[in-house]
């Protein structure tokens, strides 16, 4: 009822609030900011008038389904379904919405130069739209076959795009997806000291906050009791820094003084007890399944020097036990940054708000903590692994092996099929000779080699061992095929033909070639026709091709005399892949027009 | 076991030469008329002699390719002092009589010309080769040539591209001399793949001219000297099922097998195609 040139569309349609349902029969009036649907029952309340800015994207059912159906849908999730009487109208009706939003939506997307709007024909993501625009702003060649082809109507967007997902992927993967790990170096304890005054000044960034909290997680619990409510943040980071001056100190006792004194700076003074559940709990799920043979070198116990190879400067001598909780085992603090250091970041939040970083640490370990707790079925499956690795052996009845049969198939239909392969090879290769029947039997032959062999032995060598007027023409052969070689290949094995030709013509027929790839790839990937999509498809691409057809014809004759020849063995490849596509296509009408003979409704 | 090398600097044009003849009865005797055995011999074992004169350190190695079987005929670097071509002839005619104790008694009328097995000389070339790789720094540069005129055997095909890829990767060119009636596909690749040389030469009494023009070349010279080059290599394929040489077919995706025609299961790995009819239009690729 309306061609697309046209500013308005007007249907008969139903719409449907869902695909199931029947829908209210109406008339949908197109234009171009706006739709309108007026039901034929004047009583009904479905009526709507929407203008295409809100509408985001459309959706429809393939050609063919059981249901023309057009989804038109917002941005914030309402969708407007519409039922047409048959495909054709569908179609009218999606190709004007595709072109109403992408005029809509036009205003706020950046357009390459060459105003190559991708004409919508599915639902894309802005994302995806992005790349590909980028992908295309940055080849130059893709540009170009895709104004050719997508702008001038042979191909749609989703083909051409759809043998290009790799580059597409690798665009996109471009991106540094790496964050930037912790720091492995631990923060140290020896601060800046003025040799002059008694000041001490320590430096935390929030970096530093974030690993302090991740290592040592009595500290950030620490800091969320504490500040706040009962001291200011700069507070609790000199305390915390005292507490660290002391343990460099190493003067357990005095550390203990000043904890009983203070009852903050005690928490930073004592052991962690939350590491010390964690690591509790971790050693509860080592798997004792797991058979790990101790030898010598695992013995630290024993050894003389303690703490892993670390010298211990203080002596042994063994403290009130009311200090003990005051001594810091440097072991201890390396494995815990060690283990911090390897999970890597954990949250993402900004690191400029101290107690948000805190916050979400330990939001992340409570996660963990619940995730851990609720995991019944991994200890079930554990226990069961442990009874049935300590089983005893010999009382067992054997098991069969949970591994499904090998299926090898005999090698030799594979090299029987290769072989008359083989032998066909052969036979187009053979310039003009047939193959030479050997009547002798087995035994003669081998009598004969080995007469020729005794022959040699006995008379040597045949002097002289060529003839001079033979030798010569075998050389004068020779040098004649290596030079007329080098005629037709270039004196350069780097140097190609296309270097030698001008320079307009080798930009064309580079196009060309890329163009006919691209076409010909199409064309034949639509072969065997099942349906009418495809048969359009088919035919556009072959009028594309044929317009090229003749481009070539033209560069041939239009090349110097000298050039032509090899002008002309570039073209030919051309030339025979597009007939031969042209031949493909002709039988395949032929073939169909032959049998839409007898089923009228065509097929 | 080969001396070890002296240690003296190797020049670089110093090569190990191994030579595949073939040995295949019943090809010698059907190209009697026209080239003997005996002839073939004294042209190569003549290029074998100038080979070794060319450098004091140069080593040539013959493998002798039977129908049965293959075997070490000749190795210049064995015992103390360099040996000449010649003293491969008695250990060829041992060659040649255990490879017809192997073959079968009920062989007796020929049905066309046997193929030899080119397969397991070049395997057994490349382990030689890979010895010497391993011998230490100082080793010539190796190359193969195969002297070769029976017809390709479909069997091999699949062992011949193994030692092929497995020559292209230690850079060992293989070169080819056919002196069969026809082009030898399978050798005609291995050429291609691994930078040798393939000929076949238009007059075989002009064999050692041959010889000594093309395949005498060192590697290193080869670099300066331009020799002759193939028009084209066939690299066509044939489909499986009519074993016609196609241009445009059906591939199987599972094991690479071609089809000229829209098949519903594959004959060499057994998996079913898709259909080919089906409503959604992208589906329909060709299978």
């Amino acid at each position: 009822m309306a061609d697309k040139q046209q500013q308005v569309v007007v249907k008969r349609a139903r719409h449907k609030s869902s695909v199931k349902d029947p829908g209210t029969p109406g008339v949908l009036k197109l234009t171009k900011d706006r739709f309108t649907f007026m039901p034929n029952d004047p009583s009904s309340p479905v009526k709507h008038n929407v203008e295409f800015r809100t509408i985001k994207g459309h959706k429809f059912t393939k050609d063919g389904t059981k249901q023309a159906l057009l989804n038109l849908t917002q941005d914030q999730g309402g969708n407007y379904i519409f039922e047409f009487e048959n495909f054709p109208d569908r179609n009218v009706c999606k190709d004007f919405v595709a072109s109403a939003i992408a005029l809509s939506g036009e205003a706020g997307r950046t357009v390459p130069e060459k105003s190559a709007v991708p004409i919508q024909d599915e639902q894309l993501s802005a994302a995806e739209m992005e790349r590909r625009i980028k992908l295309l702003q940055e080849d130059s060649d893709l540009q170009k076959l895709h104004k050719q082809f997508v702008i001038g109507g042979i191909l749609s967007e989703a083909e051409f795009w759809a043998t290009r997902k790799k580059l597409l992927e690798q665009n996109y993967s471009r991106r540094p997806k790496q964050r930037v790990a912790l720091k492995n170096d631990m923060w140290s304890t020896k601060p800046l000291a003025d040799g002059q005054s008694n000041r001490v000044t320590f430096n935390l960034t929030p970096e530093i906050i974030l690993q302090i909290f991740a290592e040592k997680p009595a500290v950030r619990q620490a800091y969320l009791n504490f500040v706040p409510n009962k001291m200011t943040e700069k507070e609790f980071w000199t305390k915390y820094s005292r507490a660290e001056y002391l343990h460099s100190t190493k003067n357990v006792i005095a550390a203990a003084a000043e904890a009983a004194e203070d009852e903050e700076l005690a928490v930073f003074l004592k052991q962690d007890d939350m590491l010390v559940n964690e690591a509790r709990k971790k050693i509860r799920q080592v798997d004792p399944t797991l058979d790990m043979e101790a030898d010598e070198g695992d013995d630290y116990m024993h050894l003389p020097i303690q703490d892993h190879g670390l010298p211990r400067n203080d002596n042994k001598d063994v403290l009130d036990s009311q200090y003990e909780p005051y001594r810091r085992s440097f072991s201890q603090h390396l494995n815990q940054h060690a283990a911090v250091v390897l999970q890597g970041r954990v949250i993402d939040v900004e690191l400029g708000d101290t107690r948000s970083v805190a916050e979400a640490l330990a939001r992340t370990k409570h996660a963990e903590l619940a995730k851990d707790a609720s995991d019944v079925y991994l200890d079930k499956e554990r226990l069961e692994r442990i009874s049935r690795m300590t089983e005893i052996e010999d009382l067992q009845a054997p098991r069969d092996p949970a591994v499904a049969p090998l299926s090898i198939k005999d090698p030799r239909d594979y090299f029987d099929s290769q072989q008359a392969n083989a032998f066909s090879t052969l036979g187009d290769t053979v310039s003009g000779a047939k193959q030479l029947k050997c009547s002798v039997s087995t035994r003669e032959a081998y009598c004969s080699l080995k007469e020729c062999i005794s022959e040699i032995k006995f008379q040597g060598l045949t002097e002289p061992t060529i003839n001079s007027e033979v030798a010569f023409k075998v050389l004068n052969g020779l040098a004649q095929n290596i030079s007329s070689n080098k005629y037709h290949l270039g004196r350069n094995p780097n140097e190609s033909v296309l270097d030698s030709l001008p320079k307009i013509t080798r930009e064309e027929l580079l196009l060309h070639w890329s163009s006919i790839q691209e076409l010909l790839k199409h064309f034949w990937s639509s072969y065997p026709i099942t349906t009418k999509y495809l048969l359009t498809k088919a035919t556009k691409l072959k009028d594309a091709m044929s317009q090229i057809y003749p481009k070539l014809q033209e560069i041939k004759e239009s090349v110097q005399s000298d050039l032509r020849h090899q002008v002309s063995l570039l073209v030919q490849p051309m030339l025979q892949a597009l007939d031969a596509a042209f031949a493909h296509y002709d039988a395949d009408v032929q073939n169909r027009s032959a049998r839409s003979g007898e089923r009228p409704n065509g097929f | 076991m080969s001396p070890p090398v002296p240690s003296k600097i190797l020049t670089d044009d110093v090569s190990l030469l191994m030579v595949l003849i073939d040995t295949n009865p019943h090809f010698w005797s059907s190209i009697k008329p026209h080239f003997s055995f005996s002839k073939f011999l004294s042209h190569v074992l003549a290029f074998l002699n100038s080979i070794l004169l060319l450098n004091q350190l140069n080593q040539v190695v013959v493998l002798a390719t039977g129908i049965n079987s293959c075997g070490y005929v000749f190795d210049s670097s064995s015992g103390s002092v360099s040996q000449r071509a010649e003293s491969l002839l008695p250990k060829l005619e041992e060659f040649a009589e255990n490879d017809e104790s192997l073959s079968e008694r009920d062989d007796d009328s020929g049905n066309g010309v046997g193929s030899s097995l080119l397969s397991g000389s070049l395997s057994m070339a490349l382990c030689y080769i890979q010895r010497v790789f391993r011998s230490g720094p100082l080793h010539p540069q190796p190359r193969i040539l195969c002297l070769h005129g029976s017809p390709d055997g479909p069997g091999q095909y699949v062992a011949i591209m193994n030692s092929i890829f497995s020559a292209q990767r230690s850079m060992v060119p293989i070169d080819s001399c056919v002196i069969g009636i026809q082009h030898s596909a399978f050798l005609q690749q291995a050429s291609y793949i691994t930078g040798g040389v393939y000929l076949k030469p238009q007059q075989l009494d002009g064999l050692f001219q041959y010889l000594a023009t093309v395949f005498a070349t060192d590697l290193h010279s080869r670099n300066f000297l331009r020799l002759p080059k193939p028009v084209g290599v066939d690299f066509r394929a044939s489909c499986f099922c009519h074993k016609n040489t196609i241009d445009m077919g059906f591939i199987c995706s599972v094991c690479l097998s071609i089809f000229c025609k829209h098949q519903k299961k594959c004959s060499t790995c057994g998996s079913t195609f898709g259909q080919a009819k089906t409503l959604d239009p992208s589906a329909s690729q060709q299978r």
